[in-house]
């Protein structure tokens, strides 16, 4: 490695004990392979520490972190959600095709999509709990069904694949200043959902750390028998989760609605799992009962960073995925070892 | 001290998998050294930026990418060629090209309402926009320079009127991905032309073990039906093998050619292909951008630049041998 032209990151010098305080932390492994990356990218690529670029970067990372804000705290549960891809483009299919068929404002479209998204959160919540089935099973169903969903009725109602463009309807203004709008910052456009984003990470974080129902979360992850026993909520808790991670998907859905003014009936399907991604790299366990939102926030980052580094950086983008997957597997691996090496040096 | 071993070789190989990646790229592709091996060129190199909604691996693709870069090396263009099929991530892959200050960018616009905006910020920006593939109805209105593609409404027609020489009179239309209009377009264009009855079968194009057994299903069930009209190389090749499992004697053709359906076509197998020459799309706009940033010069006179419906079948195959080699 040359010297990085970028500001140098003053590494903490660590002393064991402040190293065991700092990286017995979920989201501390991430944060580290988050800098290495950034560090990394600044060396190959001079482009990818320009201000439009990283306004860009957090925007693709923003898209991204907004679902992993609530698939975060579902995997805290315990609990996974295939269905939080299509589960974006069905919030904003059912915003749009509510008010091309029954005319009106956006707003109450956009009412349309919240409930909508709420509801699936609350069925996929509500059959796991019934079922006793995997929430894979449960949300793979869902996913499926959602897919087709979102084909069949636009077809239905449409008789076309798209939904038709909103941009006529009153209060579009406004409903596209809220969900999609440039804030400038230092004279720089960055796009609303940034902020979003940044907000439902502190918000999350205070319901983690502050709250009664962050440690429902983690009870319900950690060990839902026991925390039933000791009369935790599980049941109520994990529909919660699902219907947070269904206000996510509205949100991002509001999104693509007011930014883009149609949506594609077939899109959103593979997301799922980004999200999934996001929050693992960003420590949360795939078992549940460990991890944190901001990690799930560094985790997305962390996909920003390397999507949008391999397009600046001009390399070839045959590797791309490739990339993307030694860099994921990477700052796993490094997150993990080093919360290894620190729960070594203290107890967790 | 073994303390960071670990952490440490992660760390490596990571490094390590992309160094090998970045240099791993073949000569002549991902653009570099253009220039051409006569005189040293005369004008000053530019960037262009090919940005199309191409899932990776799709030899469709792979053709429109190579006559980019034929364009790019005779025109001394440094190309940068990136996809994503998702249109939110194809327009941020737009903004990216905004932001490393592109002297030009050809798109597709699949999905044109996603890919508006940022297209408009492009042309804001005085970045040279052009379009390709997909967008003949709205590249217009978004201040696109010029358009190269096929009008898929015509390419269906063009298919009938093909159908129709052979006196086929039951055809199925073969659509590999469930609501894409383009698709769609081909399909209504041969009902509109073609003499017989015609209708839509959907298949899962990312999958084909169901493209076959739907197609052979289909077959088994309505004996009557005598063309088979596929919309990608890749799955008329399947349904050649689905044809003879059905036990049908149904005559097959497709839009979009390859090699395999090349030489399909050369034997009898199949009937006719539809070529919208994707190598031109990928040449054309590269080179309109050479074109406008010298002189200003707009091919098209304001209407798309057709590059198909090319009908290729046993009788001209031979001219046009040299694209499938």
């Amino acid at each position: 490695m040359s010297t990085a032209t970028a500001p140098k990151f003053d590494e903490r010098v660590a002393s064991g004990n402040l190293f065991t305080r700092f990286f017995t932390k979920p989201e501390s492994g991430a944060a580290t392979a988050a800098i290495v990356l950034a560090i990394m990218f600044a060396v190959v690529s001079p482009q990818f520490t320009q201000p439009e670029s990283i306004a860009t970067i957090l925007y693709g990372a923003s898209t991204v972190g907004i679902m992993a804000v609530g698939v975060s705290l579902l995997m805290i549960g315990g609990e996974v959600d295939l269905s939080a891809g299509v589960g974006v483009i069905s919030s904003a299919l059912s915003a749009s095709l509510f008010m091309y068929w029954f005319g009106g404002n956006v707003w109450v479209g956009a009412i349309i999509g919240l409930v909508f998204s709420l509801l699936v959160g609350l069925i996929n919540g509500w059959l796991l709990t019934k079922t006793k089935l995997s929430s894979f099973i449960i949300t793979l169903a869902t996913f499926f069904m959602l897919t087709g969903l979102n084909l069949g009725v636009t077809r239905l109602i449409t008789g076309g694949v798209a939904a038709p463009s909103i941009a006529n309807w009153p209060g579009f203004e406004s409903a596209a200043a809220v969900f999609a709008s440039d804030i400038p910052v230092f004279g720089v456009k960055v796009k609303i959902t940034v902020f979003y984003w940044i907000l439902l990470v502190i918000i999350a974080t205070w319901i983690l750390k502050r709250t009664r129902a962050g440690n429902w979360i983690f009870a319900s992850g950690g060990a839902p028998d026991a925390a039933r026993a000791v009369g935790v909520p599980v049941v109520r808790t994990k529909i919660l989760l699902y219907m947070g991670v269904g206000f996510c998907a509205w949100l991002l859905g509001m999104h693509q609605l007011f930014a883009f003014k149609t949506v594609q009936s077939g899109e959103g399907i593979g997301n799922e799992f980004l999200y999934i991604i996001a929050a693992v790299v960003g420590g949360c366990l795939m078992t549940g009962g460990y991890g944190s939102a901001i990690g799930g926030a560094i985790g997305a980052l962390i996909y920003g960073m390397a999507l949008k580094g391999v397009v600046y950086a001009e390399w070839n983008p045959d590797w791309l995925k490739f990339f993307l997957g030694a860099m994921l597997l990477g700052a796993t691996v490094l997150n993990f070892t080093l919360q290894r090496r620190a729960a070594r040096g203290g107890k967790k | 001290m073994k303390r960071w071993s670990r952490a440490g070789f992660a760390g490596v190989a990571a490094t390590g998998a992309l160094l090998l990646a970045a240099c791993g790229s073949p000569a002549g592709a991902g653009g570099g050294a253009a220039g051409g091996d006569d005189a040293a060129p005369k004008t000053e190199e530019l960037k262009v930026a090919l940005i199309t909604h191409a899932a990776p691996g799709d030899t469709f693709w792979d053709t429109i990418r190579a006559g980019a870069e034929n364009a790019a090396d005779l025109n001394n263009i440094n190309l940068l060629y990136t996809s994503d099929p998702d249109g939110a991530r194809q327009a941020q892959l737009v903004q990216q090209a905004v932001d490393q200050d592109v002297d030009g960018i050809v798109v597709t616009l699949a999905k044109a309402d996603a890919m508006s905006g940022e297209v408009e910020k492009a042309i804001a920006a005085g970045i040279p926009v052009f379009s390709i593939n997909a967008g003949e109805e709205e590249y217009k209105d978004l201040g696109i320079l010029a358009h190269f593609g096929q009008n898929e409404f015509i390419a269906g027609q063009a298919a009938a009127e093909q159908l129709n020489d052979a006196g086929l009179k039951k055809a199925i239309c073969v659509i590999q991905e469930q609501g894409h209009v383009g698709l769609e377009a081909r399909c209504e264009g041969l009902a509109d032309k073609f003499e017989g009855t015609s209708e839509v079968l959907y298949v899962q194009g990312t999958d084909m073990t169901n493209v076959s057994s739907t197609i052979t299903s289909k077959l088994q069930t309505n004996k009557d039906i005598d063309a088979v009209l596929t919309l990608g190389a890749p799955f008329a090749m399947t349904a050649v093998d689905a044809i003879s499992d059905a036990g049908s004697s149904a005559k097959l053709a497709t839009t979009d050619l390859n090699p395999d359906v090349y030489a399909a076509i050369k034997d009898g197998t199949m009937l006719f292909g539809i070529d919208q020459q994707p190598f031109m799309q990928g040449y054309e706009s590269v080179e309109a951008v050479r074109l406008f940033t010298d002189g200003g010069y707009v091919l098209g006179g304001g209407q798309a630049v057709l590059t198909g419906p090319a009908v290729v079948n046993a009788d001209n195959a031979e001219s046009v041998a040299a694209q499938f080699k």
